[in-house]
């Protein structure tokens, strides 16, 4: 299966910005389906953003984060060519990891 | 007056009067007769002279044509585009054989790429409009699959992939000399144009009369090209839905009862509005807050 990240990271002098994309449910545990029964929470707990193995961004993430969630933000020190790596981790224990190079 | 000239006058009145008839009736048929490109035209300049400042390939991108604001969010939302993941899941699903081992592929001209500029057409063998969700389905049924749902999910990824194939292609919908094509045209065009629901708006009550104002919170898209960018994600949905599925809600909206998805009514509909929006760009698949 594809990648649940997208990610795009751009490096301007001293600063490199980074926009990702996570497909994910984020299911609060809130809602309830067509036949009244309760959706189970299913969102993504922890979000973590490594430049060459130093986390840069991390979040605690909640049922408050919307469906298939967007993230930007941008960090010191980062040099085109360097790994970014990206994973999250959800409520149910599923994870998922990609890795991209600072344009 | 003697009562046997009389009878002779009213006769003679008779046979003139029947004389006179065909030409009558003549000449009230030129009045209305159905004219599809005259109606584009006159569609497309109503347009054109109600936002003089839009190039015509604008017009496809809806609301975000519409406010300048929304038009800065968008594009920057059009850098991820929220669509993305569906269309990576239509090109897979697209290119996945079926179980017989023929594929989509097999189903349209040109292997299904570059072609959503020609759908919906008139198909003279049944007498009725196909559009391409009818067709997908169809296809799928054809090779002995279940058909999608037409409202979401598979058949808004596949649709998203086969526009996003035919990107920038300008809309092509031909009207054959067929007196039943010019039916289905103009029952579309009248289904457009009639009040409906508790509310009573027409389709065009929105987006031809009030086209860039606010209905509540919303921005409304213009009628001309709306179908250009078909599919959308809404972020309303948070999800992506088809052009069954505008039409369909769209309908509930204005608190009338909808049609079941594809139904005849639909088809004509979707037909004459791709028609008169003919020339402009396919933009799909769109994204709309």
């Amino acid at each position: 299966m594809a990648s649940t990240i997208r990610v795009r990271a751009t490096a301007n002098g001293d600063i490199t910005e980074v926009q990702a994309l996570i497909q994910h449910p984020m299911d609060s545990g809130f809602v309830k389906d067509a036949k009244g029964e309760l959706i189970p929470p299913h969102f993504i707990q922890e979000l973590t953003f490594e430049h060459n193995g130093k986390p840069v961004f991390v979040a605690d993430w909640g049922a408050a984060v919307s469906k298939d969630p967007y993230v930007k933000f941008a960090f010191k020190g980062g040099k085109k060519g360097d790994d970014l790596k990206i994973s999250w981790v959800d409520n149910k224990g599923a994870t998922d990891t990609t890795t991209a190079k600072i344009q | 007056m003697k009562p046997r000239f009389a009878i002779h006058l009213a006769l003679a009145m008779f046979a003139l009067s029947l004389v006179a008839m065909p030409l009558f009736t003549i000449t009230a048929r030129a009045a209305d007769k159905i004219d599809p490109e005259a109606d584009k035209k006159a569609f497309q300049k109503f347009f054109m002279e109600k936002f003089p400042k839009l190039k015509p390939e604008d017009f496809v991108n809806g609301p975000y044509s519409m406010n300048e604001d929304l038009h800065k969010q968008w594009e920057e939302k059009e850098q991820f585009p929220p669509y993305e993941f569906s269309l990576e899941a239509g090109k897979e699903m697209f290119s996945r054989p079926f179980k017989n081992g023929k594929s989509y592929a097999d189903c349209f001209p040109n292997q299904g790429i570059g072609i959503r500029q020609n759908y919906p057409y008139f198909d003279e063998k049944e007498g009725k409009v196909i559009t391409l969700e009818l067709a997908l389905n169809r296809c799928r049924e054809a090779n002995g699959e279940a058909p999608f749902s037409y409202v979401k999910d598979e058949m808004a990824a596949l649709t998203a992939y086969m526009a996003f194939t035919s990107r920038g292609k300008p809309f092509d919908i031909k009207i054959p000399n067929d007196p039943r094509a010019l039916e289905a045209y103009q029952k579309g065009k009248e289904y457009f144009y009639t009040r409906r629901g508790q509310l009573n708006f027409s389709c065009a009550t929105c987006h031809v009369q009030s086209p860039g104002e606010r209905i509540r919170a919303e921005v409304l898209a213009p009628a001309l090209g709306i179908l250009n960018a078909m599919p959308i994600y809404r972020s309303e949905w948070s999800g992506m839905g088809t052009t069954s599925r505008r039409f369909t809600t769209c309908n509930s909206q204005i608190r009338g009862v909808p049609l079941t998805p594809q139904d005849d009514e639909y088809r004509n509909l979707e037909y004459y509005l791709s028609y008169v929006s003919n020339g402009m760009p396919i933009s799909g698949p769109g994204a709309r807050p």
